[in-house]
């Protein structure tokens, strides 16, 4: 198990470097000159030559590297240029993962209960009316993308209803509460597109785990509904869950970029593409590598998960 | 579900009820909105401490009986008429929470397959106390009572297993283990569901003995369900037919399969090799048609389409009740006819097998590398095989007979030294380097039909494109060989323009022997080729084998666990144990004694339908791994005639007792001859 960990470690700072290495060359290799975007299309010559060498473009790209790596282990990627000019690259991250995190979470919260109970009970009525019924308006929401599906919210819940906020984000100070409140809207986008699909893989696993011969047995013995539930479906059926919920957490992180944007949230994805669109290098390396860290974080977690609820799956980690 | 009836029944009352009476049950499944039939009036009983066994082809109702027995029905189930009773309880009758308690107090039932049946991610003490817990015990009670009803089913360090997980258990101590939790209520009544199908003869051997003893201490009911009759001979005092959702005959286990009195019935014994029948001696009996599909209508008595004595008046009326003797009962019109039933044909012209040896297998041994160790799964391997000759091939599971078909194949390559030939020129070793010839000449029959066959093609795509790889035969030549082909093996036309799945178990086996034989092969390898079809199909397509294989004069490398029927097909039988062949020798030379004591095991195992009470030689523990094989004679460790000394320091050499007949042991002719032993022998009742 140990030694899973160590390797899955060791695996996580070998694709860092790999990634390092991209997020290295971007500035390098992307069209058109950066500095002449940060700096504007009238600036100097002396102006321009400034501004790369304070990018570090001068340096060989081994050395750019290196800085880099080292920004990775101090934690400082120095300051921003154009995104928020002047301020430390690693307060803007961390003000946005912190921004992430908050949606991410409540969003979690509030979609894996609910697709779990989905699955389960589709499972349970399967081929029923019921099972029917929520699958399809499960599929049917799921084909909506997260920002549409945030505009249609906006137009028929925000609008005419005072309760639902336009903003995501609630005005600096607002208590908890009144930050939930602002970010329900997002969360109902994002629950429309996940609900479905983790229903659907919940459906499956636990579909399987009813029709084993261990679920009869347990039937057989003389326990009931619930029992056999909690007892020998949950831990069989909801693997697979973990491991799209392990893999889907690290995206939604990183790539609600348009959800954000519809919110006018600041999250870790409109950071990035706010760093994007005024070439921004070092808040762009820096949130590339945080969403990266965290996605690895993620899925390890959830293997760890399903390793605690699989003794089998924990035996070939310990194999490997 | 009259009220009158599910009365408060008094303990006297209990005592004398039967632990399970099935009084008239039909049920239908619904499939789609149409309620299709699947039991069209069952009755039966089975009395406290009486052991009842249902037999019958597949779809005939049989498990769906054995769920109805402890009201578990699936969601699309429905009990049309008919009542269930346990100890004079209505069971049809009982609220959910009366059910929960009657299954978790009185009643048990074990599945086919115990890998299945045990929770994979719970660790067995857990499971096995819960047994305990769902009865009121406190989490300390439990798993003291788990501890003592492992050691009653004699696990081996049952403190140990408690706290292991199933995956690393076999699945003979894993039955015990779902048999432990079976009895933790003490059951009145005991649901087997073919318990040792999917086990080796030895494990079944084992698990049977066990359900034997505990029977005697327990006094409980069991209802067994199996499609080996054998092992409902040996289990059972009465037994059931089922035929399409009835039962059309029944009578003590002696009765019914001695002196069978329904057509059915008659076939169902006919279709097994009994009695040490040989493929010389007579042709097996296989049931024409097929069981009817669950659902569909059917004439008044239900077996009239395959019966060989029917008559109008099967049609017309419902057979009545014929007693034969006390209990003995056929539901049949004419019973005084039964005689008319034809006997299976005697083998009338002979057939010589070759001289010549075709394919050889010298001294290949494959070696595999696992986590940096060396595997030996295959020693020294020596086997010939003569024009038209079949070669049997048993042994318990793990003991190499699938790797030594897979190197023949080509699927691996032997261990430098050893070498597959044919007609004295050694073939490459991997079936990708084989010239066309050689790869022609070794063909392959799998157990599972399912999935040997592509399920998107047509059979005769399946087939025309093996005839194309294997014989270059092209365009129209090709059809009209595919077409010679499905001939050769009763499949019409029609069929060739099915899909697999649209064909019955046994239609899609002939589809891969078809397509084994496309290539007109020197050896065909079948794997277990049998073992996933009931008795009657598995008659035709053994029959269908041995036609073959003098039409077409090709050997067979028979790979089977049912010694029966390698003894039926069988020319001469190898022994495999830990990769090397313990003994081969003619099959009759092999029956007539002077065995390898692993043989003389292995065949004292298996449990006969002739109902000949033998004195089994139980094989202990399971078989050793093989990267870890032990030292000297590997089969030391399990031998009961083992002498100290010798045995676990030098491995014995084959040698030739009489021509043709080699064994890998110590031990002289006249010592392999004295009596084994009374106290290593299980003596059956």
């Amino acid at each position: 198990m140990l030694r899973f960990i160590l390797r899955r470690l060791m695996l996580a700072f070998v694709t860092l470097a790999f990634l390092l290495v991209i997020v290295t060359l971007i500035p390098n290799i992307a069209p058109g000159d950066p500095a002449r975007k940060i700096a504007g299309g009238t600036a100097s010559p002396e102006r321009l030559m400034q501004v790369t060498e304070s990018l570090g473009l001068r340096d060989s790209v081994l050395t750019q590297l290196q800085k880099l790596a080292t920004s990775v282990f101090t934690l400082d990627f120095g300051d921003s240029f154009s995104v928020a000019a002047g301020e430390p690259v690693m307060s803007l991250v961390w003000s946005a993962l912190g921004n992430s995190a908050k949606l991410v979470i409540l969003a979690l919260i509030v979609i894996v209960p609910l697709s779990v109970l989905g699955g389960l009970v589709t499972a349970y009525k399967k081929d029923t009316w019921i099972d029917r019924t929520i699958i399809n308006v499960g599929i049917a929401f799921s084909a909506i993308p997260d920002f549409v599906a945030g505009v249609f919210l906006l137009a028929f819940l925000a609008v005419p209803v005072d309760f639902f906020k336009v903003q995501a984000a609630a005005p600096p100070g607002s208590s908890p509460l009144v930050q939930i409140q602002h970010l329900l809207l997002p969360v109902i986008a994002v629950l429309m597109v996940y609900f479905g699909y983790i229903a659907r893989v919940t459906r499956a696993g636990t579909i399987t785990a009813l029709d084993s011969d261990y679920a009869r047995t347990a039937f057989m013995r003389g326990l009931s509904i619930p029992q056999v539930f909690r007892k020998h479906i949950a831990r069989n059926a909801l693997q697979p869950t973990v491991a799209v919920l392990g893999t889907q957490l690290g995206y939604l992180f990183g790539g609600m970029v348009a959800l954000e944007r519809v919110f006018g949230y600041q999250g870790v994805g409109n950071l990035i593409l706010r760093a994007v669109d005024r070439a921004d290098y070092p808040v762009l390396r820096a949130g590339v590598l945080a969403v990266a860290v965290i996605y690895m974080l993620a899925t390890l977690s959830a293997d760890l998960l399903i390793a605690y609820m699989n003794p089998r799956a924990r035996q070939s980690l310990g194999d490997n | 579900m009259t009220v009158t009836e599910s009365h408060t029944p008094e303990p006297a009352d209990l005592a004398a009820a039967p632990a399970l009476a099935v009084d008239g049950l039909e049920m239908s499944y619904v499939v789609r909105g149409t309620p299709r039939k699947i039991l069209r009036g069952v009755t039966f009983e089975v009395r406290q401490g009486e052991a009842y066994g249902l037999v019958g082809e597949s779809g005939c109702g049989k498990s769906t009986t054995a769920y109805a027995a402890l009201r578990y029905l699936p969601s699309n189930g429905v009990i049309d008429a008919g009542r269930v009773l346990s100890g004079g309880e209505e069971l049809t009758a009982m609220s959910a929470i009366e059910l929960r308690k009657f299954r978790a107090e009185r009643a048990s039932m074990v599945f086919q397959d115990p890998v299945q049946a045990v929770n994979p991610v719970l660790k067995i003490g857990t499971q096995v106390a819960e047994a305990f817990q769902v009865m009121g015990q406190s989490k300390a009670e439990a798993r003291v009572s788990a501890l003592a009803a492992l050691e009653r089913v004699h696990i081996a360090a049952p403190e140990s297993v408690m706290e292991r997980y199933p995956h690393q258990l076999s699945g003979g101590m894993l039955q015990r283990v779902v048999i432990a939790m079976g009895l933790a209520c003490d059951p009145t009544l005991l649901v087997l569901d073919e318990p040792t199908t999917g086990l080796d003869a030895t494990v079944e051997a084992e698990v049977l003995d066990l359900v034997r003893e505990l029977r005697s201490e327990l006094n409980s009911a069991i209802l067994l369900i199996a499609h080996n009759l054998g092992v409902i001979r040996t289990m059972c005092d009465r037994v059931g037919v089922m035929y399409a959702g009835r039962i059309v005959e029944e009578g003590t286990v002696a009765e019914v399969f001695d002196n069978p009195s329904h057509p059915y019935t008659k076939g169902l014994l006919n279709s097994i090799p009994r009695r040490g029948l040989r493929k010389t001696d007579s042709e097996l009996f296989s049931i024409p048609g097929a069981a009817p599909p669950i659902g569909a209508s059917l004439p008044n008595c239900t077996f009239v389409d395959r019966c060989p004595i029917a008559t109008d008046l099967c049609r017309t009326d419902v057979p009545p009740i014929v007693q034969r003797s006390d209990g003995h009962w056929t539901r049949c019109h004419h019973v005084d006819r039964l005689d008319e039933v034809p006997e299976p044909e005697k083998v009338t012209v002979k057939y010589d097998i070759g001289t010549e040896q075709v394919i050889g297998v010298e001294g290949v041994s494959k070696t595999f590398r696992q986590r940096g160790r060396d595997v030996p799964a295959l020693v020294g391997v020596n086997l010939g095989f003569a024009e038209g000759e079949t070669l049997g091939l048993v042994g318990e599971s793990g003991s190499g007979k699938s790797t030594l078909a897979k190197t023949m194949l080509g699927v691996h390559a032997p261990d430098e030294g050893g070498a597959i030939t044919l007609r004295g020129r050694t073939m490459a070793d991997k079936a990708t380097s084989r010239i066309e010839e050689s790869v022609r000449a070794i063909s392959m029959v799998f157990q599972n039909p399912d999935s040997a066959l592509n399920r998107a093609w047509t059979v005769r795509r399946i087939l025309h494109r093996s005839v194309v790889k294997l014989t270059g035969v092209k365009g129209a030549a090709a059809d009209r060989r595919v077409e010679e082909i499905a001939e050769g093996m009763q499949l019409s036309t029609r069929h060739l323009d099915m899909r697999p799945r649209q064909l019955s178990g046994g239609l899609k086996q002939r589809v891969a022997i078809a397509r084994a034989f496309a290539g007109d092969p020197e050896v065909v390898v079948c794997d277990e080729p049998t073992s996933a079809l009931d008795v009657s199909v598995q008659a035709a397509i053994l029959n269908l084998l041995a036609r073959l294989q003098n039409e077409e004069r090709s050997s067979y490398l028979f790979i089977s666990h049912d010694i029966g029927v390698v003894r039926y097909l069988a020319d001469r039988i190898a022994v495999m144990y830990l990769g090397r062949i313990m003994e081969i020798g003619a099959t009759q030379t092999m029956f007539e004694g002077v065995n390898h004591p692993y043989t003389e095991a292995l065949l004292s195992a298996v449990p006969s339908v002739d109902g000949v009470a033998e004195n089994r030689i139980p094989l202990t523990g399971s078989i050793p791994s093989p990267a870890n094989p032990p030292p000297g004679c590997v089969f030391h460790t399990r031998c009961h005639r083992a002498i100290a000394g010798l045995c676990e320091v030098t491995e014995p050499e084959l040698v030739e007792l009489s021509p043709g007949h080699s064994i890998k042991c110590h031990l002289t002719v006249e010592q392999l001859n004295e009596p084994i032993k009374a106290d290593v022998v299980a003596t059956l009742s």
